[in-house]
């Protein structure tokens, strides 16, 4: 699927630039987000070194076990493939946890040593597990309990309550939240993906068949 | 819902009652969210350490083994985060959105959406900064206790960039095929955008 969006964009970025001579701020855009990807990304070093070079001590000290377990009845559901008690349930529930208080910065390292740990239970390396795809689907709609950047600008801009939209935000991700994981959860079904599973059938998968 | 709509009275209440107490303009809830965010990381970073010591983990030694696997998430991330956000650019850059606003507009009425809201939902799943742009714009100009003003800060709330954490998640290892995440992902935006629609609908009309 996001080879077609991923195509749609860029076609439609250059028609739709050509028709209302755009084309060189769309040439401009694509130069200068490489670069600014290749920021995001270089930026990200020291803070995943951070968190990282934590999450091992949290990991050798038994702390992601002990939250692991904290969650059996929900990561069950949720991931019945995972083993119980495994790394990667503890991992991801900091990673959401962090999210909810909306502590950006944490909560992407966190993320990423949970895709870790989910990796390592995966038998076809480049394809998403139906872990993976839920764990997204809970990041995608993130719950934030305090949105900080929102209620920032609108201080600023002089309202008179701020933190109002806080209660319609938080229940509006929530609905959120679960339509995505619902979504996640049902979309397993279909043979269509049921194919590309890597713990059904990691081998006789032809080799460039489309991912639905 | 009841709950956290009384929350915000409370907070509301609080809010004016300190705010006219001490004559300033920080607020006890804020005071007390930003020692809440201040106290967060440190203490995570205080806990962990202490009880990795305590169950005889070398805690030097396990940061560093950890720490030098960011180097290595962080470059494996850029081949990922370029292809999504070259794609997105070019997408803002040539003004498509626009038609795809003028294309959506007879449906925001169905919803109920003010027609000024549809390019902060549609920028919602491929540009954080992007979004909060918009949002602010709509605010700096209907103000931000207005319908638009609320319904804009709460889209912006209400659903990550869907875009960008695939693009982080699935390129820190190396997953190229993303099966039906995608599809999953904008099905919850979707439903937290027209969600926010309704219940700002609900509580501040």
């Amino acid at each position: 699927m996001l080879n077609y969006i991923w195509l749609a964009l860029m076609v439609i970025a250059i028609i739709v630039g050509a028709i209302n001579g755009r084309i060189e701020e769309v040439t401009k855009a694509a130069v200068e987000n490489a670069s600014t990807a290749v920021d995001i990304s270089l930026g990200l070093i020291g803070i995943m070194a951070l968190w990282l070079g934590v999450m091992k001590i949290a990991e050798k000290g038994g702390i992601i076990q002990i939250l692991s377990r904290a969650i059996r009845p929900i990561a069950r559901f949720l991931f019945p493939r995972i083993p119980k008690d495994h790394p990667a349930i503890g991992a991801m529930l900091m990673n959401i946890i962090a999210n909810w208080l909306g502590l950006g910065n944490a909560a992407t390292p966190l993320g990423l040593k949970a895709m870790e740990e989910l990796q390592t239970l995966n038998k076809s390396k480049d394809t998403a597990t139906n872990a993976m795809v839920v764990f997204l689907a809970l990041n995608t709609a993130s719950i934030t309990i305090i949105p900080m950047t929102v209620i920032a600008v609108r201080a600023k801009l002089g309202s008179a309550n701020p933190f109002e939209i806080i209660s319609t935000a938080v229940f509006a991700s929530t609905c959120a939240t679960i339509a995505a994981v619902t979504a996640a959860k049902l979309m397993q079904k279909p043979r269509v993906i049921r194919r590309s599973d890597p713990d059904l059938t990691d081998r006789g998968r032809k080799k460039g068949e489309e991912d639905a | 819902m009841l709950d956290s709509l009384s929350t915000a009275a409370a907070i509301d209440t609080i809010n004016q009652v300190v705010q006219t107490a001490t004559g300033g303009s920080e607020s006890l809830f804020v005071i007390i969210m930003k020692g809440f965010s201040n106290y967060a990381i440190p203490f995570l970073l205080l806990v962990i350490p202490i009880l990795g010591f305590a169950k005889k983990v070398k805690v030097y030694e396990a940061f560093v083994d950890g720490a030098k696997e960011g180097f290595h998430v962080a470059v494996r991330i850029i081949p990922y985060l370029v292809a999504i956000l070259v794609a997105i650019g070019m997408f803002r850059a040539s003004g498509a959105m626009d038609f795809f606003v003028k294309l959506l507009s007879p449906l925001t009425n169905l919803v109920g959406m003010p027609a000024e809201t549809l390019p902060v939902a549609l920028m919602r799943p491929l540009s954080g900064s992007g979004t909060l742009g918009l949002v602010t714009e709509l605010m700096n100009q209907f103000g931000p206790d207005s319908f638009i003003g609320r319904l804009a800060s709460t889209m912006f709330g209400s659903t990550e960039t869907t875009f960008y954490v695939l693009a982080v998640y699935f390129g820190s290892v190396g997953i190229r095929r993303t099966r039906h995440a995608v599809a999953a992902g904008l099905i919850g935006d979707i439903t937290g955008l027209l969600v926010a629609v309704l219940i700002c609908r609900v509580v501040f009309l």
